[in-house]
């Protein structure tokens, strides 16, 4: 950018590539769904306030899907619920989002084998982007998620869009394009 | 005045005519046993006989005794006004687990009955609104029976691992 920089004798000019800004601005303003399920989002609240400060990430919490970026699934998915969660991810706008925080909503967690309520894996019902592992996970371990997903932002591309290839096989009913 | 449990069946069964069972226990607090069809009027005598007043009904639970093929529902009562306590046992058989509800004697019965219902299969006559309270209201079965049989799909969602 070294030419273009200097074509402008304005310090108030940047020059970056679209992409890149876009995916800055929105990985800076990671806007989550605020509800818990469990004790894990005990961890979460504290990772919200003042101590751990997610706000210095951009991270700050909506109350409304409609309004919201990313969806931290905190604690235990019961069945009762999965349909629930499916319907506020629905209601998200895209480019959505999922960190799924804390063993219960990873894998069932303690209620893996016994548990005839819980659902072993939010993943079952929604995409996710970030596995957070802990039971429940420090709220260290939340904003390295939070980094992590930072990172897949950064790398994504604005000419394709974000389509996992399962997604792309229920809207379309085909094999998506490359696929063996 | 205080009453041990002892106490309390001899003196409901000068009322009662002898139907009321008391049980000593090897270890814990002893009990009384009572059949369905007195429960009720028993219920109402336990809270507001003067020498009784059990106004607090702590805990009601529902068993599974899957030897025995019946299911139970056990009462924990305290009187807060005497200081004593009561656990008084009723036991149904499976294929008709009929009890009589106390929801109308003491508030707490409503939610705690709904539960014995819900994970137990107890049918409480009586009760104003006797739906499940945990479970979905379309869920199989009742989870905590001891020959439960999780189903293996809920609203297409697999329930298993
Ligand atoms: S993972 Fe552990 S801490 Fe988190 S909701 Fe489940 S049981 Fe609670």
């Amino acid at each position: 950018m070294g030419l273009l920089d200097k074509k402008y004798h304005d310090s108030n000019i940047i020059i970056v590539s679209l992409e890149s800004a876009l995916n800055w601005a929105r990985k800076s303003s990671l806007w989550y769904e605020q509800f818990g399920l469990a004790c894990c989002a005990i961890e979460m609240m504290a990772t919200a306030a003042s101590d751990y400060d997610f706000d210095r990430f951009g991270v700050i919490p909506r109350s409304s899907p409609r309004q919201a970026d990313v969806m931290i699934v905190a604690g235990t998915v019961t069945m009762k619920m999965a349909s629930r969660i499916e319907r506020l991810y629905e209601q998200m706008s895209e480019p959505r989002y999922v960190i799924s925080m804390g063993s219960c909503s990873n894998s069932g967690g303690p209620y893996w084998e016994h548990g005839y309520h819980v659902l072993k894996g939010v993943d079952k019902v929604i995409p996710v982007d970030v596995y957070v592992p802990g039971c429940p996970p420090r709220p260290e371990a939340l904003l390295e998620g939070f980094l992590k997903l930072q990172d897949r932002i950064t790398n994504e591309s604005i000419i394709e869009p974000k389509v996992s290839e399962e997604s792309e096989k229920k809207t379309t009913g085909k094999e998506p394009v490359g696929a063996e | 005045m205080m009453m041990t449990t002892e106490e309390i069946t001899k003196y409901l069964n000068q009322r009662f005519e002898g139907k009321i069972e008391f049980i000593e226990a090897e270890v814990g607090e002893s009990w009384i046993t009572v059949s369905p069809s007195i429960l009720r009027e028993l219920a109402k005598t336990l809270r507001d006989d003067e020498k009784l007043r059990f106004n607090n009904l702590m805990c009601l639970s529902g068993v599974h005794y899957q030897k025995e093929n019946e299911l139970g529902v056990t009462y924990h009562l305290d009187s807060t006004i005497h200081r004593h306590k009561l656990v008084m046992k009723v036991r149904v058989p499976e294929e008709k687990p009929v009890v009589p509800s106390v929801e109308s004697l003491w508030k707490t019965a409503n939610w705690h009955e709904r539960e014995a219902y819900d994970l137990i299969g107890v049918t409480f006559r009586g009760h104003p609104d006797l739906r499940r309270i945990l479970t979905p209201q379309d869920w199989e079965g009742h989870p905590l029976r001891k020959d439960y049989e999780q189903q293996e799909t809920y609203h297409n969602v697999t329930t298993g691992i």
